[in-house]
């Protein structure tokens, strides 16, 4: 019986030959990725226990990125702490405000992270980083608490799911349209604790952009991490960020690796999604109903690349958000803001009426910068939809790639984007 | 580095048959039952994030499940426990959830299954988050339930029915049992001069353990050790 990639970056961790799901084991961690919310309590926990130190400055990465700039005082100290761990611990990669962004964007692009590797982060979205053949996975403050100390936690050996894409996806079909369609197949819970492995042609031909779109996704159907092959895409998009192969060690699924569930996904009959609320499995054909919305957001871990707002530019260009829409554009670190300012986009934007703010995660989980009021209706680009998540209790958040979201804010109802998208290739 | 309740030089991981009968707190509890029946309880409706800005239970504890219902706290008392749908904690891997709920006074959390991160920073607080079957349909909100964590029953006091859940893991006792997971990382960097750790006993002492070499001479051929804990039905 062969072994899948993950099982064996799992074993390669824990002094292993082969590991089999189920199995209880305790990994090293290559990388530790810090923020400022779960972070603290961690810290606090290893304090009080006399337990104070960091197993390796080298493999933390701290990037504040949650309730940045503070928006209040609790916020200003939750910052304060990690910032002074960092110095005083002699942590080297610290993206500080103002040269970082959203963590797991700035770590993607970092070239710290490389595949085979083990990362842990408290973080639920750590799963993101599986795109570049990594074991990413998010943990508790306990658990980061025990990787910043020791460089180990404990896992259970998951089981995989393999999803095969085949095909070619039509226009105006992203990634997150064919994560939605995964997660509204499988339900929120159909992956609970396993690894989703992604394969296909489909896959073969996605860009990096794309497939950290969908392994980003992969807790919100309960997984475990997700994770892509490494391939040419991968070893060129390390190239770029001076990673060259040879620096880290690549990990194929064997042909008789055992998967716990195999699902095919046809892109060419994927159609642009969205997630109605309140979770992210109630999948539908975007422009279904004609659903009116208060608030469109782009941005987040999930969706605040520069493919992601080049996406968005195209059809807001030339174009007005309706009247009534507040349209709130969040390039997810300093470098994809930069960029989105060189090719123009943010005029573009501000021309529409959108806002622009600075990179952080706020208004994704309804802590800062876009919070959503009572009954608010929300369309947006991040990756959860639970009640009370971007704000009130009350408000309504539906989930759809950037593209369907800056439809929606030109229109001020729910809309299927690939007209505005052949209007604007005219 | 010596716990006060196991001492230096014990492993937990291989007492279990001992300590499911010396579980502190008390292994059976009767407690008045809230149940929460819809699946899908995520994070945010257990402690929203605009609460993340402590990481003290009883700062957290007056918002706990404020976003499913907003009463709760008023009703909770100590030790009761909470009976959920499929997939209870789903979401964020905020460790709040937990403390939330232990700091309103909650004891247990039994559902039929859990989100993974919810059920792992539950065994790292020693909080019994318990998967059982067919739960939510054996209690209706405000019956009378006797958990027995050693003979894995909850019974309903009200209807006189009862149900197994499935037990707590080796592991998941052990780390209980030291009061924590950091507390048992503490043991075990104790016990790593006798050479031993949960993925390969009395072999590969020096992995991952900082302050010891890695990489030297080490034989991995034991992946059939009785002593790692092995296939039960847990989440993590």
């Amino acid at each position: 019986m062969g072994s899948t990639i993950a099982e064996k970056i799992l074993a390669a961790h824990a002094g292993r030959e082969t590991v089999t799901p189920g199995e209880l084991l305790e990994c090293t961690t290559d990388l530790v990725l810090c923020h400022e919310i779960t972070t603290p309590a961690a810290l606090r926990m290893l304090e009080e226990r006399g337990m104070d130190r960091v197993f390796d400055p080298e493999k933390i990465v701290a990037v504040p990125d949650h309730s940045v700039p503070a928006m209040n005082i609790k916020a200003a100290q939750m910052y304060q702490k990690l910032k002074s761990w960092v110095q005083d611990k002699g942590i080297r990669h610290f993206y500080d405000v103002g040269r970082g962004g959203i963590a797991h964007v700035v770590l993607e692009n970092s070239g710290l992270i490389k595949p085979g590797q083990t990362l842990v982060s408290g973080d639920s979205h750590t799963c993101n980083a599986g795109a570049l053949g990594a074991f990413a996975t998010g943990v508790g403050s306990t658990d980061l608490a025990g990787a910043i100390y020791a460089g180990r936690v404990w896992f259970k050996v998951p089981e995989t799911m393999l999803i095969r894409v085949i095909g070619e996806a039509g226009p105006g079909v992203t990634p997150k349209d064919i994560v939605l369609e995964v997660i509204r197949q499988i339900g929120a819970d159909g992956a609970n604790y396993m690894v989703m492995e992604w394969v296909g042609d489909y896959i073969d031909r996605l860009d990096m952009e794309g497939r950290f779109t969908l392994t980003n996704m992969a807790i919100e159907a309960g997984g475990k991490t997700g994770i892509v092959a490494v391939d040419d895409i991968t070893r060129e998009y390390l190239r770029v960020r001076g990673v060259e192969p040879g620096e880290y060690t690549e990990y194929q699924s064997d042909p008789d690796a055992r998967y716990a569930v195999t699902i095919e996904i046809d892109a060419s009959q994927v159609q642009p999604t969205v997630a109605y609320p309140h979770i992210p499995s109630n999948g539908r054909v975007a422009g279904t109903d004609a659903i009116p919305v208060t608030h469109a957001y782009v941005g987040s871990c999930t969706n605040g690349r520069i493919s992601d707002l080049r996406e968005v530019a195209q059809i807001l260009r030339g174009r007005r958000v309706a009247d009534g829409v507040q349209m709130i554009i969040v390039p997810a670190t300093q470098a994809i803001w930069k960029q989105a300012a060189v090719e123009g986009l943010m005029e573009i934007f501000v021309d529409a009426g959108a806002t622009v703010s600075y990179p952080s995660c706020g208004a994704c989980l309804g802590m800062h910068t876009g919070v959503l009021g009572p009954n608010d209706v929300c369309i947006s680009s991040s990756n959860r939809n639970f009640v009370g998540r971007m704000g009130d209790p009350t408000a309504q958040i539906y989930l759809a790639s950037p593209a369907t979201v800056a439809a929606s804010a030109v229109t001020g109802v729910i809309t299927d984007p690939r007209t505005m998208q052949a209007e604007a290739a005219d | 580095m010596t716990n006060p309740r196991t001492g230096p030089q014990q492993r937990p991981a291989r007492e279990t048959q001992t300590q499911t009968q010396t579980l502190q707190p008390m292994t059976t509890r009767t407690a008045r039952v809230h149940v929460f029946g819809r699946d899908h309880i995520n994070t945010d409706e257990i402690i929203p994030a605009r609460y993340l800005t402590t990481d003290r239970e009883e700062e957290l504890a007056p918002y706990a499940m404020q976003d499913y219902d907003p009463e709760f706290v008023q009703r909770v008392g100590k030790g009761d426990i909470v009976i959920a749908g499929a997939d209870f904690g789903c979401g964020s891997s905020r460790e709040h959830a937990v403390w939330a709920l232990r700091g309103a006074g909650v004891s247990a959390v039994l559902a039929p299954n859990f989100a993974r991160i919810f059920y792992r920073n539950a065994v790292n607080n020693g909080f019994p988050a318990l998967e059982c079957e067919g739960i939510a349909e054996l209690f209706s909100d405000g019956d009378e339930a006797t958990l027995d964590l050693e003979a894995g029953t909850i019974r309903n006091e009200t209807t006189g029915r009862e149900l197994r859940f499935t037990p707590l893991p080796d592991f998941a006792l052990a780390v209980r049992e030291a009061g924590g997971w950091l507390e048992y990382m503490r043991d075990q960097d104790a016990a790593a001069l006798a050479g031993e750790t949960l993925n390969t006993p009395s072999t590969q002492a020096g992995h991952g353990h900082a302050g010891q070499p890695q990489g030297d001479a080490q034989s991995f051929e034991s992946p059939e050790s009785p002593e790692v804990p092995g296939t039960e039905p847990d989440r993590a």
